[in-house]
């Protein structure tokens, strides 16, 4: 981090003269009684003046006095650089730490603070901590504190409580000994006059003075014999400076030796431009790319970038990812509006992957994803059929071969556990094998739920769409829309509009049409205007037969005598007749033996069978008990009630 | 003109030095070829005529080594100041990526330099290009002349620079202002640069 002192920067080698005599006694003071003297020194000038000089001369000196002392220069740039570096690291303390077995700190080009508020307050902070410590801190700058352009006033008023010193450009001794020394040094040997003719020349800094100096060691060095006055000042283009103006474009020093020491700066100063300018595209790129990884967003397009040579495009890639995230960000607050579960989807952090976003979000706007579609479970093939509802069961499959056209609407009929929603599951599964198209079959229940959803979120126009789209509709326990006059409405636009268009409407419902009540008028008299089939309350061979059924699906044979048993108990609806059977399962399984008729006996009877359902209007049929179609959670059923007798008694006493 | 091929990762910038007559252009352009390293600079072509006053115009290509990865030139060029040499002038100018206007601070001259600020324009704007688009700095020459004779910086800043484009005061003859000149158009063309792969 610090940089190294020139070795041949030191007070020794300083020429000193009126200009700069306070400014060299306060530096050597500092030098050697760091931190007890002028603390903080500091020290100002035009350009080339000698203000680097001095500082390293401080910071030799210090060193030679006490060896063991360390030292550290830095340039403003660079403690700001190793500053930001050890704070991106998180290390911001242990920076100021390294400082604090440091004798000496010297500063270079403070100028460089101008309006730069955070550095500022950084250094006020550096150096306080340094000062408090006693040490020694000397800051150079090409103009005094006042002029550093937005300068904190504190730190205006710490650099006043040391001291302010400035160097004045050399006057004509001064120059002249500087040229002096600097020929002797590089073992050019001028006359005096020659020195005095260029030293009279007021040059504004000593590198112009030192530049004039090398042309005339160069000239020198490929020429015979010793310059003279004249020949120097022509060399030097002083004479045609001062008396000339006309005709200036034939005064050109030509044929001069390259001192190079300006070609040099120049060479420094693009150099550093060009990296700044033609490299800032990588900066941009980069900082992108970390902005966006913190925002959460894949990132690899942009990066990817960074392995080019060229910025061709990067630009234009960056804006293009911008622009995708932006998007991105659209779809995605939209699909926070239609389906809140979907909008963290990883689909919505990948700015490659737009379309998908797009998709997703247009399936979401058309119709909040497919409608529900029937259990594929119940089908005609597990229906179980009996004399008592062979009409409902043909008449279903003659809706099935001529969907929309035979009977429209079709409407089961008949009360609670009888097979209602397993046929229409059944006419639903047979509707799309036969449609190869979208069939909607679902619960009032559910529609209701779904369309006070919709009208929450405003999204009702899509919710609609959603059902106009299907070929055919299959609505569960219609008897449940009783006195939900919105859902009716919605419901009975629906059916015009599918009827309108051929499509197939089933229902189901507890009592015939012109007995739901609770009903509008409009929606019964348009179910009564359909196929109206009934469904008996289940035979014993019915019974039988879903009780051979279930047995063998749950404990993979079925028992005759089980079987019968439970076909005939009184309360045996097909409802209670599957949770019968599971019942026994789940006894089997915990006793781990097969199911025969005592078990049965015990589980049904013994544990005190759990009282029949009750006749009221139950919420929805639920006849998904089917092994496929989800297994009713042991733990929400409770198997084992308290004995009636038991419970009298206590109520008694 | 493309001033950045990153593909061979080259950077050609050229710099054209615009101004009235005598107003020290080719000084400008001596004293900087006499700064340069010999293995740096190719050979300074001038045309002149007897009377050493630039005829077609002055050519120096300056290789500034590779900087960044960029094997740089800067091709340095100046027009014939006289009101004549129009033609060649535009010529000069087409592809320029950045423009030194080299006044001369004598206050007689004032109004060539205007006329010649205005004929930059001018030409500029027959080749499409709007002289706001243009990396341009100015430059004061002869502030080295006694004081009575020539307007100072802020004087000329007030009289020529509208666009308060960076201004240098020089004595090109002795080289002052020169290198921190070309310094500046430097900047000036490299930061346009970056704008334009911002864009």
């Amino acid at each position: 981090m610090t940089s190294a002192l020139n070795p041949r920067f030191t007070f020794d080698t300083f020429v000193v003269g009126p200009a700069n005599r306070l400014a060299v006694s306060a530096a050597r003071m500092a030098a050697e009684n760091p931190g007890s003297a002028y603390n903080p020194l500091f020290i100002y000038s035009a350009s080339g003046l000698g203000k680097t000089h001095l500082l390293t001369a401080v910071g030799a000196r210090a060193r030679a006095l006490e060896p063991d002392r360390r030292v550290e220069y830095l340039t403003l740039e660079e403690f700001v650089d190793s500053y930001n570096a050890a704070v991106a690291v998180g290390q911001g303390e242990a920076f100021r730490n390294r400082f604090t077995d440091v004798a000496v700190v010297l500063i270079d080009d403070v100028q460089f603070l101008a309006q730069r508020l955070e550095t500022q307050t950084e250094l006020l902070r550096f150096i306080t901590q340094l000062l408090e410590r006693g040490h020694q801190v000397v800051l150079a700058s090409d103009r005094p504190p006042r002029d550093i352009e937005h300068l904190d006033e504190r730190l205006v008023s710490q650099f006043a409580g040391g001291l302010v010193v400035d160097i004045g450009p050399p006057e004509f001794e001064t120059r002249l000994d500087i040229l002096r020394r600097k020929a002797l040094e590089r073992g050019a040997d001028f006359e005096q006059v020659v020195l005095s003719a260029v030293a009279s020349y007021e040059a504004r800094n000593v590198r112009e003075l030192l530049g004039l100096l090398n042309r005339l060691i160069a000239f020198q060095a490929v020429n015979e014999g010793a310059l003279t006055v004249e020949g120097a000042r022509t060399l030097l283009g002083l004479e045609s400076a001062i008396l000339e103006g006309e005709g200036a474009t034939d005064a050109a020093p030509e044929g001069v030796v390259a001192g190079g020491d300006e070609f040099a700066d120049f060479l420094d100063s693009v150099g550093s431009a060009l990296a700044r300018q033609v490299e800032a595209w990588r900066k941009r790129v980069q900082e992108a790319a970390e902005y966006w990884d913190g925002q959460g967003y894949r990132t690899a397009r942009i990066t990817a970038l960074l392995d080019a040579d060229t910025p061709l495009g990067a630009e234009q890639a960056v804006r293009a990812y911008e622009g995708d995230v932006d998007r991105l960000r659209a779809l995605a607050e939209e699909m926070a509006q239609l389906d809140p579960a979907r909008a963290g989807d990883p689909v919505f952090r990948d700015p490659d992957r737009v379309a998908d976003a797009e998709g997703l979000v247009q399936a979401a706007r058309e119709g909040l994803g497919a409608p529900p579609e029937p259990a594929s479970a119940l089908t005609f093939d597990t229906f179980i059929q009996t004399e008592g509802n062979k009409l409902a069961v043909a008449s279903a499959r003659t809706a099935v071969a001529h969907p929309g056209a035979q009977y429209n609407p079709f409407v089961i009929v008949g009360p609670s556990g009888v097979g209602k929603t397993h046929l229409l599951h059944a006419i639903g599964n047979g509707l799309v094998a036969q449609l190869e198209s979208a069939v909607a079959c679902l619960s009032a229940q559910q529609f209701v739920d779904e369309y006070v959803d919709a009208l929450e979120r405003k999204r009702l126009e899509p919710w609609r769409e959603r059902f106009r789209r299907v070929r055919a509709l299959l609505l569960d326990d219609v008897h449940l829309l009783a006195l939900r006059a919105g859902t009716q409405e919605e419901l009975f636009h629906l059916f015009n509009a599918l009827s309108g268009a051929e499509r197939q409407l089933v229902f189901t419902a507890q009592a015939m049409p012109q007995d739901l009540e609770g009903l509008d008028d409009r929606l019964t008299s348009r179910l009564a205007g359909g196929l109206v089939v009934q469904l008996p309350v289940a035979a014993r061979e019915v019974r039988l037969a879903v009780a051979r059924r279930e047995l063998a699906v749950r404990l993979g044979t079925a028992d005759e005598d089980v079987a019968a048993y439970l076909a005939d108990r009184p309360d045996a609806s097909l409802h209670t007749l599957v949770e019968m059977v599971q019942r026994i399962a789940h006894e089997c399984a915990a006793r781990g033996s097969g199911a025969d008729l005592a078990l049965a006996r015990d589980v049904i009877e013994g544990g005190a069978a759990p009282a029949p359902r009750p006749a009221r209007r139950s919420r929805n049929s639920g006849v998904v008990l089917s092994s496929t179609a989800g297994l009713r959670s042991p733990e929400k059923v409770i198997w084992r009630w308290p004995h009636v007798g038991e419970r009298l008694i206590e109520d008694l006493s | 003109m493309s001033l950045v091929n990153f593909t061979t990762r080259e950077i050609t910038c050229k710099i054209v030095y615009y101004g009235p007559g005598r107003s020290g252009k080719t000084t400008n352009l001596q004293y900087i070829y006499g700064r340069v390293p010999e293995d740096r600079r190719g050979r300074m072509v001038s045309l002149a005529t007897q009377t050493d006053r630039t005829l077609f115009f002055d050519f120096l290509p300056l290789e500034l080594g590779s900087i960044s990865g960029f094997a740089t030139r800067f091709q340095l060029y100046t027009v014939p100041g006289q009101v004549y040499y129009n033609a060649t002038r535009k010529l000069v100018l087409q592809g320029a990526d950045g423009v030194v206007f080299v006044a001369d601070s004598q206050a007689r001259q004032l109004d060539e330099n205007l006329e010649s600020l205005q004929n930059l324009q001018a030409n500029l704007l027959e080749q499409g290009i709007d002289v706001r688009g243009v990396p341009l700095v100015l430059q004061y020459n002869k502030q080295d002349l006694p004081s009575d004779l020539i307007l100072a910086a802020h004087e000329l800043d007030e009289q020529l620079n509208f666009r308060e484009v960076p201004s240098f005061g020089a004595a090109a003859v002795s080289g002052k202002g020169v290198f921190e000149t070309l310094r500046g158009i430097s900047e000036g063309v490299l930061r346009r640069l970056s704008e334009e792969q911002s864009q």
